[in-house]
């Protein structure tokens, strides 16, 4: 304890040294020597021990999976952040590393996966290897013989239980002949050595050691792995007291790439293009596995007519929702934010406070709310004024009822952001406009809002950028309906996202590869509105500036 | 003095990092020590949703405590199948898996499970229907231990009778109606882009189907019924029952308002399934349950019959003790019992039915309107046809041209199938 408090506590007196004398060298190195306090130091070997245990606890799942690649990488970083935070060399670094490091982790990562993952297949159907599919085409073709007997099984070992030679000590029910099976064969065993138990289990076999449910769970893999070679086929277990005669009726041929059907003869060549197994007749075989299917994904979203087709109609509107979300909301929460900006107004925190109110409720569970009182019959806004309008049923009035329910639940935090910038404004400057004979609209229009847009245009972008993709609203409230009679794919309220949504896991099963890729286009998309925006917007601050 | 600090920090920090470690070995070891003397590693992990985590894990310890095995009931409260199927893919999937029997089809395609191997004294004590359902290429792929359909839920008090026809149904509402008993005619919810499940009843009654048989008696996706002359025909009787004819059925009713209405006292014909009962009871509604009437003159109507069922995962690490547990344990009556009491679907065991029948007249009555139930189709291909469907049903219920709807319904289904 001693030592480490000594530590410190002289490096502060030597730091604080040069601040009488006031040598300029001495001063200079204090600046690069920055006292070390208890309270640095405590934090730094509190957040280094943190990496030293992140980085441990996250080799062993990668030795166990021999992924040495990996684990070099993660030897590397933490090497060298233990590296920069000891030396004390390298000041601007340790400022950038730990937000580069999650830049990495959560940003780069991702998209470059995301990235990858559209020139696959990978789907429902093509996740794993081709060795995977050979697997899962194999096992799930197994099939117990007809008629054949179905045996007590009981999985033993030829010495330890933990080593020894597996072998199946199987009782036939019907005669009650007790037989030891492994890879070489069934063999009688002599009923003299043997003690069956009542269920017909073996209990005890002289020259073996029968396991118990806890011992063969331990060998679980190898008891899984073991066939027992009869004249009808192979002797399998089935759980842990349970044998059963069974023939894997597809096998895979190497020689052919093909996996071929015992029983009807039938044959499915590999296919590397699709990641599945073909028949000649084009059946294909449900287990198939991920490939590279290059630009075949980006190609489709250009080319397919039931995509391609709806896709500007659906743009035009994903762009009216994400402009007037962010305008209608804007421009609400900018009014009222004005309103209790007045001086002249009374009970402001009153109105400030129930005004937060719709931003503090979780928006997940107001979009439910909200749809549930849209409804024509049963819903609260048509009891309420007596209207019987089918919000969801009309595609204009669902528009209209989905920007509704977006400034309700949007305007809150517009408000805030307004007041704050707001606040900002300096008075005189709207002092001086009133000076000058300028009336309120014209020193608003003049004044107040384009200082108000320099500090709020950003984060007008990042309201955009947000509801550009916000799936939540539309998915929880009309589901992009209402469609027309002739065309449930693509409805009035669809944004791209709630249409790709729809596309990649509406079908036969999940086509991650396929969402990859048209988010890549929504990306593209959002992108260069947000580019085009900021680079407007550094024109404004340049001007107001 | 720089060396002095930067060694203080390597030490101690190594030594945290060491303490954190120990930490969680102690965590872990606890327990483990805790389990009878005779558990020597094996383990079973088990994911099911939170009400079946409840009721299975008495049943589990107990099978850990008698074969010496620590069993683990996880559970996983959204998207169980999409999180068993990516779990499974990196290795760090559970060895049995608790859910529905129409996940089947895409749980095989991505290899995810393994077959179950019963033997045929063990196969018979089950349902027939809930063995089909559970049974996909030949193969036996689960264990039902429930099953669920719809039923017609009446309130006796509006409604004595039970409908024969659902013309008599409509007639029965519409007199109430007429009399301001009740607000609605019949609640079967559909919502703005329908229910292809609670509309199958009536859908299979007007003559339509949704695939064909194939030789070995599992569905043939080739064979698709929606947009063929017979849907377009169920439809239109469909339209006849929607907002711009008798007004029986409605866009207004929606998942979430359906049962709610019922139980409200607003319509007095319910179609739902053994889920709805709780509500009813908790409402004090003098309810009878009888089969989903069909129209006159058409065939009988046919509800989906959906299974619940254990499967062994074809990735587990502990795949023989999964075996052991789903093939000869879920197989016995009492675990059926106490899933039943946790949530009162009737059993798939025939013997587990007989236990809790007498208690319960409910049950006997839901299996009474499933037994001309058809089973839900577990094929991948499956997954193309409720989007779809349901849309094209919502807008011939508000007014849509039945024949050109379906039709359009029909292609977009044919093309998502692969």
């Amino acid at each position: 304890m001693s030592t480490k408090l000594s530590g410190p506590g002289s490096t502060r007196t030597s730091g604080r040294g040069p601040v009488g004398p006031g040598l300029p060298r001495t001063a200079r190195t204090a600046r690069h020597h920055a006292p070390v306090t208890a309270t640095g130091l405590v934090v730094k070997v509190i957040l280094l021990g943190l990496v030293a245990g992140i980085a441990l606890w996250a080799a062993f799942p990668l030795v166990e999976a021999e992924k040495w690649v990996g684990l070099a990488l993660l030897a590397a970083t933490t090497a060298g952040l233990f590296y920069l935070y000891l030396t004390p060399r390298h000041i601007p670094a340790k400022y950038l590393v730990p937000g580069t490091l999650f830049l990495i982790a959560f940003q780069v990562f991702p998209v470059l996966y995301t990235a990858s993952t559209a020139f696959t297949n990978f789907g429902d159907g093509h996740r794993g290897s081709k060795d995977d599919a050979i697997v899962a085409i194999q096992s799930s073709s197994v099939k117990q013989v007809p008629g054949s007997t179905e045996y007590a099984l009981s999985v033993a070992t030829a010495g330890d239980p933990a080593t020894g030679a597996l072998v199946f000590l199987v009782t036939d029910p019907a005669t009650g002949a007790v037989s030891a099976g492994d890879a070489d064969g069934l063999r009688r065993l002599d009923a003299a050595d043997v003690t069956v138990g009542s269920g017909g289990k073996v209990t005890a076999a002289d020259g073996y050691t029968v396991l118990n449910f806890g011992q063969a769970s331990a060998r679980s893999q190898e008891i899984t792995d073991l066939v027992v070679p009869t004249a009808g086929g192979a002797l399998r277990s089935s759980g842990l007291s349970r044998a059963y005669e069974g023939r894997a009726i597809r096998a895979y041929d190497a020689g052919c790439d093909c996996v071929t059907d015992s029983e009807s003869s039938k044959r499915w060549t590999a296919d590397a293009a699709t990641g599945s197994f073909v028949a000649a007749d084009g059946e294909r075989l449900a287990q198939g596995w991920q490939v590279n299917v290059g630009l075949e994904n980006f190609s489709r979203v250009l080319t397919d007519p039931n995509i391609s087709g709806p896709f500007f109609g659906t743009l035009l509107w994903n762009f009216a929702f994400a402009i007037g979300s962010t305008g209608f909301t804007f421009g609400l929460g900018m009014a009222i934010a004005l309103a209790l900006h007045s001086p002249r107004m009374r009970g402001t925190n009153l109105y400030r406070v129930l005004l937060i109110l719709p931003y503090a409720m979780p928006s997940f569970a107001m979009l439910l709310v909200w749809r549930d009182m849209f409804n024509t019959d049963f819903g609260l806004i048509n009891n309420l004024f007596g209207l019987g309008v089918d919000w969801f049923g009309e595609a204009w009035s669902a528009r209209v009822a989905v920007l509704l329910v977006q400034l309700w639940l949007g305007y809150p935090y517009m408000f805030l952001v307004a007041t704050g910038a707001l606040q900002a404004i300096p008075k005189e400057l709207t002092e001086a406009t009133s000076v000058d004979g300028a009336s309120p609209w014209q020193s608003f229009r003049a004044v107040t809002l384009p200082l108000l847009l320099v500090a709020l245009s950003p984060l007008l972008i990042a309201s955009f950028a947000y509801n550009f993709n916000n799936i939540n609203a539309i998915w929880l409230t009309t589901e992009g309906g209402p469609f027309p009679a002739d065309n449930p794919r693509n409805g009035a309220t669809d944004l791209l996202i709630t249409y790709t949504y729809r596309l990649a896991f509406g079908a036969q099963g999940a086509e991650f590869g396929m969402a990859a890729a048209v988010s890549i286009f929504i990306f593209a998309i959002v992108a260069t509105v947000s580019a085009i925006s900021f680079r407007n917007t550094r024109k404004q601050e340049e001007v107001y500036s | 003095m720089r060396i002095r600090t930067a060694g203080v920090v390597a030490v101690l920090g190594l030594a945290l990092a060491a303490s954190g470690c120990g930490g969680s070995d102690d965590d872990s070891s606890a327990p483990a020590a805790k389990e009878s003397a005779g558990a020597t590693g094996g383990k079973l992990v088990i994911w099911a949703d939170d009400k079946r985590t409840a009721a299975l894990k008495p049943f589990a310890e107990k099978f850990g405590q008698e074969n010496g095995v620590t069993v683990e009931v996880q559970a996983v409260s959204k998207d169980l199948q999409t999180n068993f199927v990516t779990a499974s893919q990196q290795g760090s999937g559970p060895d049995v898996v608790v859910g529905a029997h129409d996940w089947i089809g895409n749980l095989v395609q991505n290899g995810a499970i393994d077959p179950v191997q019963l033997a045929a004294d063990q196969k018979s004590g089950f349902n027939e229907t809930a063995v089909k359902a559970v049974t996909f290429n030949g193969q036996l792929y689960g264990v039902p231990y429930a099953m669920e359909n719809l039923a017609l839920i009446r309130n006796t008090e509006l409604a004595p009778e039970a409908p024969k026809t659902i013309e008599d149904l409509v007639a029965a509402g519409k007199k109430l109606k007429a009399d301001k008993k009740a607000s609605e005619i019949l609640c079967l919810q559909s919502g703005q882009n329908g229910d292809a499940y609670h509309i199958y009843p009536l859908y299979t009654s007007a003559g339509g189907y949704l695939f064909g048989t194939a030789a070995n008696g599992d569905y043939d996706p080739k064979d698709l019924g929606v947009g063929k002359p017979e849907s377009i025909a169920a439809f239109q009787k469909i339209a006849k029952l929607g907002e711009k004819g008798e007004g029986a059925l409605k866009r207004s009713i929606t998942p979430e308002n359906s049962i709610a209405t019922f139980t409200g006292k607003k319509c007095a014909f319910l179609v739902s399934g053994p889920w709805a009962i709780a509500d009813a009871k908790k409402a004090n509604i003098s309810y009878d349950i009888s089969p989903v009437p069909g129209f006159a003159g058409g065939s009988q109507a046919q509800p989906f019959v959906g299974v619940q069922a254990f499967y062994v995962a074809a990735k587990g690490k502990n795949k023989a003790l999964a075996q052991e547990f789903v093939a000869n344990y879920t197989t016995k009556p009492e675990l059926a019992v106490a899933l039943y009491n946790a949530e009162p679907r009737p059993p798939a065991l025939t013997a587990a039915l007989d236990q809790v029948k007498g208690s319960d007249p409910d049950l006997a009555k839901f299996t009474e309107a499933g037994k001309n139930g058809q089973v839900l189709p577990a094929i991948p291909a499956m997954a193309a046809i409720w989007d779809p469907f349901g849309k094209a049903e919502a807008a011939i219920i508000g007014g849509a041209d039945p024949a050109k709807t379906i039709t359009a319904a029909g292609k977009t289904i044919s093309g998502q199938i692969k």
